[in-house]
This record gives C-alpha cells, structure tokens and sequence, in this order.
C-alpha cells in the first residue's frame, strides 16, 4: 500500500479538483439521503389529514431533491473522475519521457513488452485507484453517515439489526473479490501456456509436418484447453455465486425489516412511513457495503502496479548529459579511441583494449566477421554505450563531458537494422532535422538514390511508411536511412553496413556521390564488402573485439591476411555470380 | 471523423445482418447437446425472475393483511416465506449463470479444438500467407467473443425481456391505472438510456482507436529508441505522444461528460415515477381506490425496471462482436487444404525402381518466379548425395518438395517408383528424418525433443540414438542430463549443440531417408568434429541427401550435384568435378579456398 504514497506529488496539482470534488460529494449524499424521509412523511400523511395539494408537494419535493442531488452528483462525478484520466495522463507522459533517456542498454535488458505491459496494464489499475478507488470511499462513506444518523433517528433497534448485514455484504464481496483475483490469475496462466503452445506449433508448423506430429499437438492442445475450461468454470461457479449472494442478502435484510419494523407498526411503536423510509435506507447502503469490499481489491492491486511504474521511474539513466558540459575549441569530426574496453556484462566477451584516432575529414571503415565488435564500437562514438574503461574523445573532449544533444547533432548514424517510423517519406527523411529546408531534404534523397523510388511511391514523399502506406524493401530502407543521416548535416557521419542490400552498382554511384557530400567531415564505414571500403583511407579488420589488420586497401592485400582473403573469396563469388 | 466512422460502422452493421441468419444457424449447430443446457437455463431463469418479483408484492400482503390487522403470527409466516422465496430466488439465478456459462464454456473448447484441428490440417503455404500472430487471434480473442454471446448474452436476453413484462404484468394486476400512470416515464427511460448507449459506444470506439494509436507510437518509440536518441528526436517525439495522450485523456474526459450527466439522469427519471406514485397513488388512496401496500409495492417495483433496460441496450455490441467474430473464425475452417492426401492412392507398381527420382520438376513459389527449372536426378537405394550450390540455387527448397510442404507446377517426384502425391502425407513423412539448420525446438525437456517425432520412444532408445550421434556428451554435461528443460527456442544451446539433437531426433525415426541441411554458422571446434562423427556414422548404409557445406562432408558422399540458379548444372564425384573444371571447381575455390591453397603450398 505505501506505494500509493508516490501518487500524492501528482495529486497536488489537482487539490482545487479534488477539494470541489469533495464538496459536491457531500452535498449530493446528504441531499440524497433526505429522500426516503421525505416518503416517510408522504406515507405517515397519508393515514392523517393528506390533501391533493399536500401529496404534489411531497411528490414535487421527491423530484427536487433527485434533482438538486443530481447537479451535485454531477460536479463530483466530473470532478473527481476527471481528475483521475488527468493524472493518468501526466503520469503516462512522465513514464514515456522517462523511458527516453534510458540508454541503449536499458533496452536489451528489458523486454519491449514488459515495458509496455507496465504503461497500460498497470497504469490502468494505477488509474482505477484515483478514480472508483478514490471517489466511492468518499460517496460511499458519506452516504452511509447520512443514512445511518437519519436511520438511528428513526429507529434504533431496526438499525442495529440492519448493520448486523453489513459487515457479512463487505467481507464476502472482499472474499469473493480476493478468490476471482486468484482464479484470474489462475485463469491467466493457463490462458498463457495455451496461447505459448499455439504459438509454437504455428511458428514450427513445417518441424510438426515434418515429423507428423499433427496428432499429438491435436492432444497436447486439447489437455491445454480441458485445463483451460475447467479453470474457468471454477471462476463461472464463483463468479455465479456473486450476484445471487448479495441479492439474497439485502432481502434477509429487507426481511428483517419488515418483521421487527412490522412489529413495531402493530405494537404502534413506529409508523408505516418510518418503515418505506428504512427499506428506502437500506437501499442506499447496498452500494456502500458492495464498494468498500471492491475498492479493498482495487487498492490492493493498484498499490502492487503502482510499485511497478515507481521501479521504472525510480531507474536512474546509466548515461547521462554532462552535469558541466564542456565544447570543443573547433568542431572538425576528429575521433580518438584512447584505452578503450567495453563489456556488455562480466561474463561476456570484450571489446578492446582499442587506442587509435580518426583524423577530421578521413575516411575511414572497419570490418570483420559477425560478432567481431564492430558495431558495438561505434555505438560508443555517439554514446548509446559508455565504455567499460578507457575513453572517448571527440574534438579532444572526452565524450562524458559533452553536452548529450550536442553530441549526438554531431554525429549521424546509418545504422544496420533502418528503423523507420510510421510516418510519411518526408517526416522520415527529415526526422532528425526537422528544420531542414525541402532543397536540403531533396539533395540528401539524391545523393542516396533514393529519389527515383519515392517518385514511384502512390503519394511520392507524402506516402506513408509501413502497414498503412508503403512497404519499403531492405535497399529502399538502406538508402532511406542514409537520406535520413545526410539531412542532419552532421560532422561525422557513421554507416553500419547500411548498403548491403543495395546491389553493388549502385552502392558504387551513392559511394562517389557521398565523396564529394563527405568532402570535409568524418566518415566511418563498417561493411562486408571489399567493394564499400577499398577507397577508404585507413581500413581496419576486427576480430574478436579486437584490432587485427591496419591499413590502405593496397596495403592490406600485400600483407596477405584477413582481408586479403576476404578479398579472394568475394572476387570470386562475384564470378559464381557471372555465371550463367 | 466521428461522423464518419459512424456511418462506416453502420455500413458494417447492415452487412453483419445480412449474414446474421446463416452465421446463427452456423453457430446454433455448434451448441450441439449444449441445447437442453440452455433450455434448461432459460426455464430456471424465468422462474427465478418469477421469484424475485415476489418480493415487493409480498411485503404488499404483509402491510396490507397482517399488519394493518395486527395479526403477529401471519407477519412472522410471511416474513418466512418472503426468506425462503429469497433463498429460492437466489439459487435459481446461480444455477442458471452456471449453467449457460458452463455450456459456452463447452462450446468455446469445441470450437477452439476445431480452429486448432483445422490449422493442423492446413498445409504449408498458409502459414507463408498468414502471419502466426493472426492465427493466434482467431485461436484466442475471436473465440473468446464468441463466449460472450452463448455465455451471456443470448440467455439474458430472455431474462431481461421477461422481467420487464414480468413487472408490468404485476403492477397492472395489482392496479391498472397506477400501472399505466408509473409506466408513463418507462419510454423516457428506454429513450435516455438507448441514447446514453448509442453516445458512449461511439465514443468507446473512439477511445479503443486512440489507444491503440497511442499504443503503437509508444511500442515503436520503445522499438526504434535508438534512433531517436540518435538523431535526438526526444523532445520533438515526446510533444508528439502528449499530444496523442491528451486526446485520449479528453476522449475519456468526454465519457466521463455522459455518464455524469447520465447516472443523475436515471435517478431524476426513477424519482419521476416515485413522485407520481406518491401524488397519483395517494390521491387513489384518498378515494379509497388502492391500499398502502400497493403504494409500497409499486415503490419497490419501480426500483428494479432499470438494470433489465440498461442490460438490453448492452447486448447489442456483444452481439455485434460475436459475429464479426463468428466469421472470422469459419473463415478459418472452411479454408481449404491445399497439399492434401489423395483420394485414390495407388499402389506401389511392380518392378526395381530408384529410391527417389526428380522427373522434370519445375517449381516457384509466386507465379512464374522458378525456384527450380527442370530438375531431373535420380537417387538409388543406399546412395548419399551432396547437393551444392550458391545461396538462392534452390537446394532447400528440394527439401521442402520431398517433404510435400509443396506441391510441383511441372513434371513429378517419385519414391520407389510411386509419385509422391499418391502416398498418404504421414506415410511419406514417416520415411524421412530430417535435420535441418535452424532446429525447431520445443518447450519441453531434452529427452521430450529428441523423441518428438515418435513419442513413444522408450528411455533407453532415446539414450541409444543420442550415444550413436555423439549428442550424448553435451547432454550428459546438462545439469539435468536428459531431463534439462529447454528454454525459449533452446536458447540455452549452442549451433551444433541444437544439431545434434536434431540428428538424434531424427534418427530414432529410423528413416529411410536421411535429409540433411548441414549448418553454414561456424560451430566450435569440438561440437564441429562431433558432428562430422556424426555424419559419418549416420550415413553408413543409409540413403541420404546433404545441402552440404564442408568439404570433408561432400567428400564422404557418393555423388554431389551441382545446383546452379535453380538449374542442376553437374554431378559427380568431387574428382570428376573438380576436374571438369566448371560451376563447382569454382564453389570449391571460394568455400574452401584457403584451405586448398594452403594443401597447394
């Protein structure tokens, strides 16, 4: 429970909400509690010295406080529900701008769909504790102070025996609450290893095939869904139970009612309107008793959520923006790696020890083999990795004491998987530089040849990306991606094997294209192909996290290593290819 | 827009209607012996409905009879009863809500069971068409619809319409006009309630869009928060979700309008009729026409007209669900089996046959895009053949053939003389083991994925076929030996670590065939001389055919073929070829080029 406590900072915003609220919660119960009285003395009229007159003003008066009431009950019901999506909004967006600053490795270590889970699901029941959780103990609670000193007014006897119901309606309605919970759960598991098998034999639908097993999964899934059923049907038998129990309940209680409350008429200690109005009362306390047993579970599970989200937000970012950045003299793209070891975790293998130094305006590319540490090294350039040891210095300053934004305007990264937005072609390309004039956005589409494929596009640079508009194949996406880089203008411009799926050809043209593009900033090129790195100026060969090979292209050949294999073998692939 | 989507959505309703009568018959004869059930459920329900409309008109006897005349015993007797009829009352309505969701329960597993049966009959090109993500929600979510409608819905309508009546009926039998004279606000309430209905549904639908928009930016905000840190986007991506996030919070706000305006509204409405039974009944009570019993009475009866209303108006959108949902999920089971058993399978002709023969085989899997372009070889009993070639030849999908994931466009395949399509799918099946280099592996432990493809495999057979495979050294290693569980995938095992149990798993099928797709990732050392092991004593004596990609594998069977852009281009021993000088002296220089330099100098 005392993870709610972390709700009351976003409350605060809302005190003149919340106070009105209150306010108008009082009134409408304590109007509403007045109805049945005003039946009790219509009935107790009744038998006396009623007259056409009196019975419309007593009906009138009914009206109006259903009326009056009601204006109340609207204020509130605004008020204090509205309040509730109000804080869920903020807290949604403090969540999200939270998860923003949350490096690279935050994202391998949870999984996209916890995340998600904790941003609804959670966020959800979080929300279910400002609004029912909060506005029904308040009417609820009032409602039954009301009636009840009006009930004790009336009579004592008959509202001692009618608390004596009271207790059970709320512990049952807890118990019932707490059992379904367990039975979701219960429920929710099953459903899990069902949907988990289904899953499975559909993504291995060709092994199942394969090995004839079509049988076996029929059975494997048919104890699943018994399971599953018979599951459920425990809640249904609960769940059945529910509204059958309280129902039998309140008629005990009406019961009650009308053989001490008949009594009582007889021996003339009360009236037939002290009586309407009693059953009347108890009607009013239905609700109470039900919610305080509900909004028990709603807190229960709320406080459990909330102390999800609170552990999200609690997360402080591993990389962060210098508290006192520090600028370069002069901005020229130089990059120097200088003692440099990265660890993803202790266990794993390691990157480095990498000491090395790209000067401004160079060429230069890197490859090796998968998993040679390639991509994990320039990720440590615009700091999505900090390094295990060692340091980054771009310009001379160290990559810790820049300005995080400042940093990343810098660089512009291609990066291997082209992610890319359900946006349109335009908002894509200029997603990193919003500003950029639509000459610049053009100039960057040409020089990445991606210009004469969006001409064919349904809406040209208008059309959207993904399921709703075009799906762009792994070159168009490659090349895209480039445009995209290109429009930051950056100082240092970094290309993660972005062009392999665009054919040979034209990786050439964009290549000589970006030459002259490149002419004064940093380029670092990773690739597979000897083709994409031979013109570089310093080519690098990883392996296994570490520098192997150094060199032109010329040079690397003589030397007769990796790479000169490397080279081999894709000359002759390319002559496989010829092959007709 | 909201205007929009409402038409659209009244589009559909017309359309959903039109197919209504058949989808009901459809799903009437899924009920099956669920029917008694439901009868048995909508019988109990209106005595049940009969019961709690006791109570009101009871307490009317109670005022009227015993209390007005003083007799005691009378009240205690009827309080007796009002409990009793209240126990009664209270256990038909749960037998009954047992009862009808005890029968959806049932037909929901019937109709899961038949979704999932049909999926296993379905062949492999469907599941190339169909995401599984999709299938899954026909398994899941669209069945679950379903259940509304038998587990809820189609029963409590009966109820509903019933006790609605059922008041009626009482207070006109108690007394006509006060009847007629309380009803009169019963229009205003159908009105405001289908009305309150009508605005909220929208504005639901309205809500679940928004939310599934706001949704999918965060998850691909999470996805891509590479990029956007990348290009620094944060700020710019952020206004963008807020701005999403308030339209949702003033959606909701909207929601929150309607039924702040609603919940008075239906009190105003019941107090309406209090008031009139008040000013109406009392003025009949002056003239001596009702007593105050009825008062009570038709005071307690109006409380309970309004949740028969609001429930009815409910229904409507369960039922709405349902069919969509009903029709996606027949969709389902009327698809047609594409690579099905014939209806006629011939038997085995006379005579000495190859064991397998590619006749003129041609084969794309869109239209004219040929995967393979007249394919012709022949394999002989007891023959191991390599089949090479570079990425895109067409040497997997020789696999797929054999295995009829697919059927060929042209010319035919032939096992022991007998075209494939002749023999019953899991009869040819049964003759093939395969390993193939992604090894599927399922939930479960070791021991349950070796003898996946025959279950009943005894302990000592599993061991057997593992030992034989070298597979037995890793697993003996597991912490949990054969009864390790396997997580995710297999995620906890290495490359070849996955291969040889694949090889085990295949092996205690005792194929006759042995098809083998050798691994291209580089595996370490000791599980790669395991493997080669392996290979060699699984191909002793057994016919076999390779996509292979290590020298020493090619090296040890009896011919290779040589795939070349869907086209066999050679075939021979790996002298003859290499001699021959063509497509594979070239293959070999580019796989195995160091190493056969390195044997040159």
């Amino acid at each position: 429970m005392k993870s709610l406590l972390h709700l009351l900072p976003y409350l605060k915003k809302y005190k003149t909400h919340i106070t009105w609220g209150c306010v108008a919660a009082v009134f409408t119960t304590g109007i509403s509690a007045l109805a049945p009285w005003i039946l009790k003395l219509a009935v107790d009229d009744l038998r006396e010295t009623v007259t056409a007159g009196k019975l419309a003003m007593y009906g009138g008066l009914f009206v109006g406080t259903a009326l009056v009431g009601g204006v109340f009950r609207y204020y509130m019901r605004m008020l204090l529900i509205g309040m509730s999506r109000k804080v869920e909004q903020d807290l949604r967006d403090r969540v999200f701008s939270h998860l923003q600053a949350q490096p690279v490795m935050y994202y391998t270590r949870h999984r996209t769909g916890d995340l998600m889970a904790r941003m609804t699901n959670d966020l959800d029941s979080v929300r279910n504790v400002l609004g029912p959780g909060f506005m029904y103990p308040i009417d609820t609670g009032l409602t039954a102070i009301f009636s009840l000193v009006l009930m004790l007014m009336l009579s004592v006897k008959l509202t001692l025996l009618t608390l004596l119901i009271t207790p059970l309606v709320s512990w049952s309605v807890f118990k019932l609450g707490k059992v379904t919970h367990r039975l979701t759960t219960d429920i929710q598991e099953q459903y899990s290893r069902l949907s988990e098998q289904a899953q499975e034999n559909l993504s291995g639908a060709r092994v199942v095939r394969a090995f004839s097993q079509e049988q076996q999964e029929i059975e494997k899934f048919d104890e699943l869904n018994q399971e599953y059923v018979s599951r459920n049907l425990s809640m249904t038998r609960v769940q059945a139970l529910f509204f059958p129990l309280m129902g039998f309940l309140f008629e005990v209680g009406a019961a009650l009612i009308l053989l001490v409350g008949g009594f009582g008429i007889i021996r003339g200690e009360m009236t037939l309107g002290d009586f309407v109005a009693f059953v009347g009362y108890l009607g009013m306390l239905a609700w109470p008793m039900i919610a305080i047993g509900w909004v028990a579970n709603l807190l229960q599970r709320g406080a459990a959520s909330m102390k999800r989200i609170q552990e999200m937000l609690d997360t402080e970012p591993e990389i962060q923006s210098a508290a006192l950045p520090k600028s370069p003299s002069a901005r020229t793209g130089r990059v120097e790696f200088r003692g440099v070891r990265f660890m993803y975790s202790p266990t794993s293998p390691s990157l480095g020890v990498l000491d090395f130094t790209i000067e401004a305006g160079q060429t230069v590319a890197f490859v090796g083999a998968t998993g040679s540490g390639k991509t994990t090294l320039i990720n440590l350039i615009p700091r999505l990795l900090d390094p295990t040891e060692g340091q980054v210095l771009i310009d001379g300053v160290p990559t810790t004491e820049w300005d995080l934004a400042e940093l990343r305007r810098c660089v512009a990264m291609v990066p291997q998987d082209a992610f890319m937005f359900s946006e349109t072609v335009y908002n894509n390309l200029v997603f990193g530089n919003p500003a950029a004039s639509r000459d610049q956005a053009m100039a960057s589409a040409r020089v990445s040849r991606i210009d004469k494929d969006v001409e064919t596009f349904s809406a040209g640079y208008e059309t959207m990306v993904g399921e709703r508009g075009v799906t762009l194949s792994g070159g168009q996406k490659g090349r895209l991606a480039l445009a995209r880089a290109l429009v930051r203008d950056p100082l240092i411009l970094i290309l993660d094997d972005a062009l392999s799926a665009v054919d040979t050809h034209t990786e050439e043209e964009i290549l000589s294209g970006l030459r002259s593009f490149m002419k004064h900033r940093t380029s670092i090129l990773i690739s597979h192909r000897v083709s994409t790195v031979r013109e570089a100026d310093r080519i690098f060969v990883l392996r296994e996290g570490a520098i192997v090979e150094e060199g032109t292209h010329s040079e690397l050949l003589e030397n007769n290593g990796i790479y000169a294999d490397m080279e081999r073998r894709q000359r002759l692939e390319a002559e496989l290819e010829m092959t007709e | 827009m909201s205007k929009n989507s409402n038409s659209a959505g009244e589009d559909r309703d017309v359309v959903g209607k039109a197919y209504d009568s058949m989808l009901v018959r459809r799903l009437w004869g899924y009920v099956g012996d669920q029917k008694a059930k439901l009868f048995l459920a909508v019988f109990l329900l209106l005595l049940g409905s009969a019961a709690e409309l006791a109570g009101p008109w009871l307490s009317k006897v109670a005022i009227d009879k015993y209390i007005a005349s003083g007799d005691t015993t009378g009240l205690i007797r009827i309080v007796i009863v009002f409990v009793v009829v209240a126990a009664l009352a209270g256990a038909l309505r749960w037998s009954q809500v047992y009862l009808t969701g005890e029968a959806g329960q049932i037909i929901m597993y019937r109709m899961r069971r038949d979704v999932f049966d049909k999926l296993q009959r379905l062949s492999v090109p469907y599941f190339d068409r169909n995401p599984v993500g999709r299938l899954m929600t026909r398994i899941t979510s669209d069945v679950q619809a379903l259940y509304e409608l038998f587990g809820s819905g189609m029963v409590a309508i009966f109820g509903d319409v019933f006790m609605l009546l059922g008041i009626t009926v009482v207070m006109f039998a108690i007394n006509w006009k006060l009847a007629l004279l309380t009803l009169t606000v019963i229009p205003v309430l159908l009105l405001v309630t289908f009305a309150f209905r009508k605005v909220v549904r929208d504005l639901y639908r309205r809500t679940r869009s928004q939310i599934s928009a706001l949704n999918g930016y965060l998850q691909e905000n999470l996805t891509g928060m590479r990029i956007v840190q990348l290009f620094g986007r944060e700020e710019h991506n952020f206004a963008r979700f807020q701005e999403q996030n308030i339209a949702l919070k003033n959606t909701y706000l909207k929601t929150i309008f309607f039924y702040a305006l609603f919940f008075p509204g239906v009190e105003l409405i019941s107090a309406l009729a209090v008031g009139i039974i008040i000013w109406g009944g009392g003025t009949m009570m002056i003239a001596g026409v009702v007593t105050v019993g009825t008062l009570v009475a038709f005071l307690q009866y109006v409380e309970r007209f309004y949740r028969p209303v609001r429930d009815l108006a409910e229904k409507y959108n369960i039922l709405q669900a349902a069919m969509a949902a009903s029709e996606r999920v027949f969709q389902v089971l009327d698809e047609r089996v594409e690579v099905a058993d014939s209806g006629s399978p011939s038997a085995a002709p006379a005579g000495v046959y190859p064991f397998i023969e590619f006749r003129g085989v041609w084969f794309a899997y869109k239209d004219e895009e040929w995967i393979l372009q007249d394919l012709s070889f022949v394999v002989q009993e007891g023959e191991s053949i390599a089949v090479v070639g570079a990425t895109g030849a067409g040497k997997t999908t020789i696999i797929s053939l054999l295995q009829r994931f697919y059927d060929v466009q042209r010319g035919e395949i032939l096992i022991r003389g007998r075209n494939i399509t002749d023999y019953p799918l899991t009869e040819l099946r049964a003759m093939l083991g395969i390993v193939l280099q992604d090894v599927f592996i399922f939930a479960g432990t070791v021991a349950d994925n070796i003898r996946y493809g025959r279950p009943d495999a005894s302990e000592t057979e599993v061991e057997d076929s593992s030992r034989v495979v070298c597979a037995d050294r890793f697993i003996e290693r597991l912490p949990e030996k054969y009864q390790e569980p396997m997580m995710e995938r297999g995620a906890t095992l290495s490359t070849g670590q996955r291969q040889l149990l694949a090889f085990a798993r295949a092996l205690l099928r005792k194929p006759d065939l042995l098809i083998l797709d050798e691994a291209t990732a580089s595996i370490d050392t000791e599980t790669e001389q395991l493997i080669q092991q392996a290979i060699r004593r699984v191909l002793e004596g057994r016919t076999s055919i390779i996509i292979a990609h290590r020298l020493s594998t090619i090296q040890r069977c009896d011919r290779i073929l040589v795939m070349h852009h869907g086209r066999l281009r050679e075939q021979g021993t790996h002298e003859e070829l290499l001699t021959l000088g063509g497509i594979y002296h070239r293959l070999y220089r580019l796989q195995f080029g160091q190493v056969a330099e390195a044997a040159a100098s």
